[in-house]
């Protein structure tokens, strides 16, 4: 795999040879993330996002093992031994704490991954197959916080828990029986709280299976860089370890700073003030909301408000909940296909002037828009903007992605990375 | 065949939403929702600073004292404080001896058993009680409290939006209803039993106005009016919600001073070691 002039590994110390020769784990490391990787030379600071994501998830699996060590998941025994970690356990605030924030923080660089994949076209061949394994990692994800959401067993997480596998009971026919297979039972109970905190632990493993798959897949046709023009040239590229491990750890010291600040300063800022009140099946909250991380798809799910259904006759083909719920996991499951949606061979927005428009002034804002309106009550207003944000989504992947793509005059190209960075073009030695 | 398809499904989706989008507007043009009393007349929580705000912030112990003193003579009679032990109270700067004593002297004794019969019985509190509840159970609280639960106050300052302001304002809040708000909403009168109090989410509270001004008197003869009262108790329960806030803002310190040190490193090696490459 990778660059015929990749460094190759040659171990010094006798040690490390008689390991390669047995079992070349050091190998494999040091081609994936080593010396032996060659990388663009030209990559900025979103391309931090990948390794900050992996440091994110390994956070939360340290802070999520010392925690199950103390957590005790029963209905009656969940919120108050969440609060014997905070009050009793030596510094169990701060692996709460930190476990509580590392997954909002988690959430917001694979954010910043995702849309950088979108604008410099990571997904795009010959990368095909890292996107649709992200995608996979993303779904992994949402599901994992969701459970983990509901351990505390605040009334939040008990709502919410109702609220999302209620979902499941919009499908027709099998829906209610499948929402109480899901649950064990009518309503979130025992049941699901011991099923969640099993899937919970196991969840982020899985993740973390992968992950190693994507990386993988990313190691075949090596990383993509701002241009979108591939590597031609050893001039190209530069060896992952020192140049992209240094800047790596610069951008983990960066990103470990605001984590700090959050999980330190401001704890309970990203969370629900109701989720401090312990579960009840008889209060019903005020308003029901989701995690930050999911309200763009809950303003979603909330937009359908209107049946599909033959004018005059009463018939209802599809009634708006299921609509909502399709749209909702629709509004995902579309990622797998942006490969095949997008059909311009140009990778990098920066080359792509209408694409580009679409973005920043369709896309960025829709998104926004989305996850401010998922936290409002259902005021027309809201659910309005909700409406042409959510009409706009859609529109944007299914139809105008597909149409930009076909009629974009794209900018020329650089000749090379080399070139776009140096100015001068690559040596046609190495070319 | 992948893009045409996608096509029809962005065309059905976008072209439900906005017949939903038609369908919302003519709502509320035909319909406007009805303006409601709880969101006309309801108040954000008052403007109130304590020692333990901001970064640096740490509880005033003092004022934790008077806070307790508040909620054991007043508050007490009716909220539980579960998660909250009496040994936590040394955080308070008590004593040893001083803890034992308010545990022994507490209004509530602790459920035991008889060790002669086995029977129900209750005994004093000791420093590793949580503090009893005044009732034995739900239907006893509200059996008391004319169907009212009263809440348990533990996490109070972190389950209710800003909440150590929420409860200082709660606290002070009570008044007359507003001939104003009676005048457009004549349904919304508050009921018997009920309190106006506009700090609160739907404007009536069952809790009566709990604290009067001089009902307090505290050892070290600070002002004992409703607002002083008030706040000592808001910083109180704040620390019954966050006994390790002090401990937190002291470790982030320390992190952060630590992290901007190896931050600068690590940005002064990246330029080092990315000096001969034009990127």
């Amino acid at each position: 795999m990778s660059f015929p002039w990749a460094n190759q590994y040659k171990p010094k110390n006798p040690v490390m040879q008689w390991v390669d020769e047995r079992l070349p784990l050091p190998r494999l490391v040091y081609n994936a993330t080593g010396a032996g990787y060659p990388v663009p030379r030209n990559l900025n600071y979103f391309w931090n996002f990948g390794v900050l994501s992996g440091a994110a998830l390994v956070i939360q699996i340290i802070t999520g093992i010392v925690l199950a060590m103390h957590y005790y998941a029963s209905v009656d025994g969940a919120f108050n031994s969440v609060e014997h970690i905070m009050r009793n356990v030596n510094s169990g605030w701060l692996i709460r704490y930190a476990h509580m924030n590392g997954a909002s923080f988690f959430f917001i660089v694979v954010y910043i991954h995702i849309f950088r994949g979108l604008f410099y076209g990571s997904y795009k061949a010959p990368r095909e197959m890292a996107w649709l394994l992200g995608v996979v990692i993303y779904l992994l994800m949402m599901a994992t916080g969701f459970m983990g959401y509901v351990l505390p067993w605040g009334q939040m997480s008990y709502w919410g828990a109702q609220v999302i596998t209620g979902f499941f009971s919009a499908i027709p026919i099998v829906g209610e029986p499948l929402r109480q297979w899901l649950l064990g039972g009518f309503a979130p109970d025992q049941a699901t709280l011991s099923r969640f905190f099993s899937l919970h632990y196991l969840l982020p493993f899985v993740i973390a299976g992968v992950i190693i798959l994507h990386i993988w897949s990313i190691h075949i046709p090596g990383s993509s860089n701002p241009t979108g023009v591939s590597v031609k040239g050893e001039e190209d590229t530069v060896p992952f370890h020192p140049y992209y491990t240094a800047k790596d750890g610069f951008g983990l010291g960066v990103f470990l700073i605001f984590f700090v600040i959050m999980a330190f300063f401001l704890p309970n800022a990203m969370g629900h003030p109701d989720n401090y009140i312990q579960a009840n099946p008889l209060s019903t909250p005020a308003h029901i909301v989701p995690e930050w991380y999911y309200l763009p798809f809950y303003a979603i799910l909330k937009a359908f408000t209107v049946d599909f259904a033959i004018p005059f006759t009463g018939i209802v083909i599809m009634p708006a909940k299921l609509m909502g719920v399709l749209a909702l996991f629709g509004s995902i499951l579309l990622l797998f296909f942006l490969p095949w949606l997008d059909t311009s061979p140009v990778r990098s927005g920066h080359y792509r002037p209408l694409f580009r428009k679409f973005f920043w002034f369709g896309l960025i804002p829709t998104v926004l828009v989305l996850g401010v309106c998922g936290a409002m009550p259902a005021e027309p207003m809201w659910v309005m903007l909700s409406q042409i944000a959510s009409a706009y989504y859609f529109a944007h992947f299914l139809i105008i992605l597909p149409i930009v793509s076909r009629i974009e005059k794209p900018l020329p190209l650089p000749g090379s990375i080399t070139e776009a960075v140096t100015g001068k073009p690559l040596k046609a030695a190495t070319a | 065949m992948v893009r045409f398809f996608a096509g029809l499904i962005g065309l059905f989706f976008s072209g439900m939403l906005l017949l939903g989008l038609a369908d919302t507007i003519y709502l509320a043009i035909t319909e406007p929702a009805e303006e409601t009393a709880e969101h006309a007349f309801h108040e954000k929580a008052k403007d109130v600073s304590f020692a333990h705000d901001g970064p640096f912030g740490h509880y005033d112990q003092n004022q934790l004292q008077r806070g307790l003193k508040v909620y054991q003579e007043v508050c007490a009679a009716c909220h539980s404080m579960n998660l909250v032990a009496f040994r936590n109270f040394e955080d308070l700067g008590y004593n040893e001896d001083q803890v034992k004593a308010l545990a022994k002297n507490w209004a509530t004794e602790v459920p035991s058993i008889d060790p002669n019969t086995g029977e129900a019985t209750t005994r004093p509190g000791l420093p590793s009680d949580n503090i009893p509840s005044p009732y034995a159970n739900e239907v006893m609280a509200r059996a008391a409290n004319n169907n009212a639960l009263p809440p348990d106050l533990s996490l109070m300052a972190k389950a209710r939006a800003n909440g150590p302001a929420y409860i200082y304002s709660l606290l002070t809040g009570y008044q007359n209803q507003p001939a104003e708000l009676l005048k457009q909403f004549p349904d919304a009168k508050t009921s018997d039993g009920l309190h106006y109090n506009p700090y609160f989410a739907n404007l009536n509270i069952a809790m009566a106005p709990p604290l009067s001004a001089g009902q307090v008197e505290f050892d070290d003869g600070s002002p004992n009016d409703l607002k002083a009262m008030s706040k000592d108790v808001a910083a109180f329960l704040t620390w019954a919600a966050e006994p390790k806030m002090v401990a937190r803002k002291q470790v982030g310190w320390g992190a952060l001073i630590f992290l901007l040190i190896f931050t600068g490193l690590a940005y002064l090696s990246y330029r080092s070691i990315w000096a001969d490459k034009k990127h």
